[in-house]
């Protein structure tokens, strides 16, 4: 009896720590250990190779202060619109279209749309490139509509290049949300849209009251991997425009990886890295917030 | 209970990470610096039979990718380990690009390859002269006699003082295959319809684009979405106004020259000028060099500027279609040409088959191997005059020899510093692109060269 009173049921005993041990080792090893060394690296000014020195916060203010890449981060901002809030709003449109309407084919139309998400990132950035080229097929498409004044040289164009890659992640993203959202609104009760309509609302009052509520789990998802997509962006630069024309298309993940491997400046570029992981983990925690609070 | 085990993990994880942070700062760990200098050899006992060192496995790591090179590259290798059963070569091959990003890690390692491709600027080679991870070569060029192989022109575009501090003089670090220079290619048929000779100086150049414009031609076709392809067309218009002292101080980030000169602000007007003219293909700045020099090769653009290294390929494409010579001669007065040598081959200072290493660049770089780089269509570093060769090969070739006799060579311009590569990419789109006017855009090179040359 008395050995029972000195643990509370429910309290780990003291070999439930030998479990989790192999994965405390490796997360250790491969995450916090990377992790610890890279915000060590940043604060010291190393170019990769020789001796180092000790350079305290220089380079965090080196990343709020230098234009490039201040601008980076300005950059990312307008792709998380590009990867996240579009999709998301296009993906309820069509979830919402696609699950009222009866549509032959409905799987096929899913497939399709899910499909530029199984497509190596790489792939997708090729293809794209050869669309937006001069004389690819988007420029002979506006020509042979009669917009040929819209023709350009997108990715190179000073104005249009951070959009178009913008676009190529909404069309990659748009097919993650719609699955989610499907998903989603199968799992909603019928019951509640007769209750609904008996009451008279209409398809749009539906959607409001009781199809967007039900998704605020997904939706909350959906947000989640798109705007961490957004942020962390760098097969679609680094394949697509290499940051340029000038610095119009570069983004953080773009300059850690310039900056660490190309300029030899560890330090600043280990200092961006960490000022990203920041910028995600604070996205992150605060939409599962936004997320969970709608839930009770 | 609880509370010891808590406080166990809590102490446990705050020693771990004072521990981590505690830790050597970056760079120091190891015993980097002190291996180059034991590891070097002392003249005279350089072995230079590789059949006496024993079974040996050699890592070479290499960027000749292009289908000439690889070409040559492996019936080298083939023919050295014929020559040297004892030697097993395991080539590691990556683009250009690849090979640069990786090779910073893998220098520092202890398992470092035993030879490299390590392009010969201040970016590259420099930043590894100063962090001791290359061997000098000087010793093994007494054994093996590369100082009278290659004349000190060549010599020097691979040759740091020990700090790094200095380019162009100093050890020897790596030895070139190949030459390369970075002329103007055009199209003969083109050229004749037009009525025109080949361009010998800027104001033929000029009358020749207005001239092509003029019957609907592209005069110049161009890709700049690969950014180091602005740095070679930028040096190509430079060349025509500024001395060859003058880009050689800046190219090699030696003190005493300025971007914001006359001479440069008349170069980078022009190449403004030029591009409000429209003598560039449209949309330039969305295009990748492979499509454009692929463009140019399918018959679209009377000139293209471009390096040696695209013979192979554009003899094949265009056969006797196109022709190759020296940027014009404008207010420079000479037909200065950016170029020198193809990216050199060094020994890393972590190696530990050196003597072999050393035996396999004497072996890449022998007078065989100049005959074996010239059959791969290829433009040899040295003794280019003994080759027989025909078409556009010959042309060039021809076109190395004058830079040679004459002194024409002018250096890349991103070998100034070591961020150099970045600022003039990016300042020439910049440029091009209409974003920057001419004064923007040397008051960018000049704040970068006179903060790493302190002038």
């Amino acid at each position: 009896m008395a050995a029972a009173i000195g643990r509370r049921p429910g309290e780990p005993r003291r070999v439930a720590y030998l479990y989790i041990l192999p994965a405390v080792l490796v997360f250790g090893l491969f995450i916090l250990f990377p992790l610890i060394r890279t915000a060590q690296f940043s604060l010291y000014e190393w170019n990769g190779l020789g001796a180092s020195s000790w350079a305290g916060f220089q380079n965090y203010r080196d990343v709020f202060t230098e234009p490039q890449l201040r601008g980076a981060f300005v950059h990312a901002l307008v792709l998380v619109v590009f990867y996240a809030v579009v999709p998301v709003l296009l993906g309820l449109l069509l979830a919402a279209t696609m699950s009222r309407a009866v549509l032959r084919g409905l799987g096929f139309f899913r497939v399709v749309l899910f499909l530029p998400q199984v497509i190596p990132m790489v792939v997708v950035a090729i293809a794209w490139r050869q669309i937006y080229e001069p004389n690819g097929p988007l420029n002979d498409l506006l020509r042979s509509v009669g917009l040929g004044a819209l023709a350009r040289p997108w990715l190179g164009d000073y104005t249009w290049a951070l959009p178009s890659v913008g676009i190529v992640g909404t069309w990659v993203g748009t097919g993650l949300c719609l699955v989610l959202f499907l998903a989603g609104m199968s799992r909603i009760p019928r019951e509640l849209y007769e209750a609904a309509r008996l009451d008279g609302a209409g398809p749009f009052r539906e959607f409001r009251a009781i199809t967007l509520p039900s998704l605020r789990g997904e939706l909350a998802v959906a947000l989640t991997l798109t705007v961490i997509a957004a942020l962390k962006t760098f097969d679609l630069v680094y394949v697509m425009t290499s940051g340029g024309p000038g610095t119009e298309t570069t983004v953080p993940s773009y300059q850690v990886y310039n900056n660490a491997f190309l300029l030899g400046r560890v330090g600043t570029a280990t200092a961006l890295a960490i000022v990203l992981t920041l910028v995600v983990f604070v996205a992150t925690v605060l939409i599962n917030r936004v997320g969970e609070r709608g839930q009770r | 209970m609880r509370l010891s085990i808590s406080r166990t993990t809590g102490l446990c994880a705050a020693a771990a990470v004072a521990l981590l942070i505690g830790a050597c700062a970056p760079g120091d760990d190891g015993d980097d610096g002190g291996d180059g200098a034991s590891g070097e050899p002392t003249a005279g006992d350089v072995a230079t039979d590789p059949s006496e060192l024993g079974d040996v496995t050699l890592t070479v790591w290499d960027q000749e990718v292009r289908e000439g090179q690889t070409e040559q590259i492996e019936a080298l290798n083939t023919a050295f380990q014929e020559a040297y059963p004892n030697i097993t070569i395991e080539r590691v091959s990556r683009s250009t690009d690849d090979l640069r990003t990786t090779l910073r890690l893998a220098l520092s390692g202890d398992d470092a390859p035993d030879v490299v491709q390590a392009n010969n600027g201040r970016p590259e080679m420099g930043q590894y002269v100063a962090a001791g991870l290359l061997t000098p070569l000087d010793d093994y060029a007494d054994g093996y006699g590369w100082f009278d192989r290659f004349p000190e022109s060549v010599r020097a575009l691979a040759s740091y003082s020990e700090d790094g501090a200095t380019y162009g003089e100093g050890d020897l670090y790596g030895l070139p295959q190949m030459g390369e220079i970075v002329g103007l290619y055009y199209s003969k048929s083109k050229l004749a319809a037009l009525g025109l000779e080949p361009p010998q100086t800027t104001d033929d150049f000029v009358a020749a684009l207005q001239a092509a414009q003029a019957a609907g031609e592209v005069p110049i076709q161009f890709g700049n979405s690969d950014p180091f392809a602005g740095i070679h067309e930028f040096g190509f218009v430079q060349n025509q106004f500024s001395d060859a002292e003058t880009i050689r101080n800046l190219g090699f980030g030696r003190p005493g020259s300025s971007w914001t000169s006359d001479d440069n602000v008349a170069a980078a007007q022009a190449m403004s000028d030029w591009v409000d003219a429209g003598y560039f293909a449209d949309g330039f700045n969305g295009v990748d060099y492979d499509t454009a020099w692929q463009a140019f090769a399918q018959g679209t653009g009377v000139f293209f500027v471009g390096g040696t290294w695209l013979v192979a390929d554009l003899t094949s494409a265009m056969g006797d279609d196109v022709g190759f010579v020296l940027p014009p001669a404008g207010a420079s007065g000479e037909h200065l040409v950016t170029g020198g040598i193809s990216i050199p081959w060094a020994i890393p200072a972590n190696s530990d088959a050196k003597e072999a290493a050393a035996a396999y660049i004497d072996f890449i770089t022998s007078s065989d191997a100049m005959t074996a780089v010239t059959e791969a269509g290829n433009l040899p570093v040295i003794e280019a005059e003994q080759q027989t060769t025909t078409g556009l090969q010959s042309e060039v070739f021809a076109a190395w020899a004058q830079a040679g006799q004459d002194d024409l060579i002018v250096p890349y311009l991103d070998y100034a510093t070591e961020t150099f590569f970045d600022t003039i990419t990016v300042a020439v789109q910049n440029l091009m692109g209409g974003q920057s006017d001419p004064q923007q855009f040397l008051d960018t090179l000049e704040a970068d060269y006179a903060a790493a040359t302190g002038s």
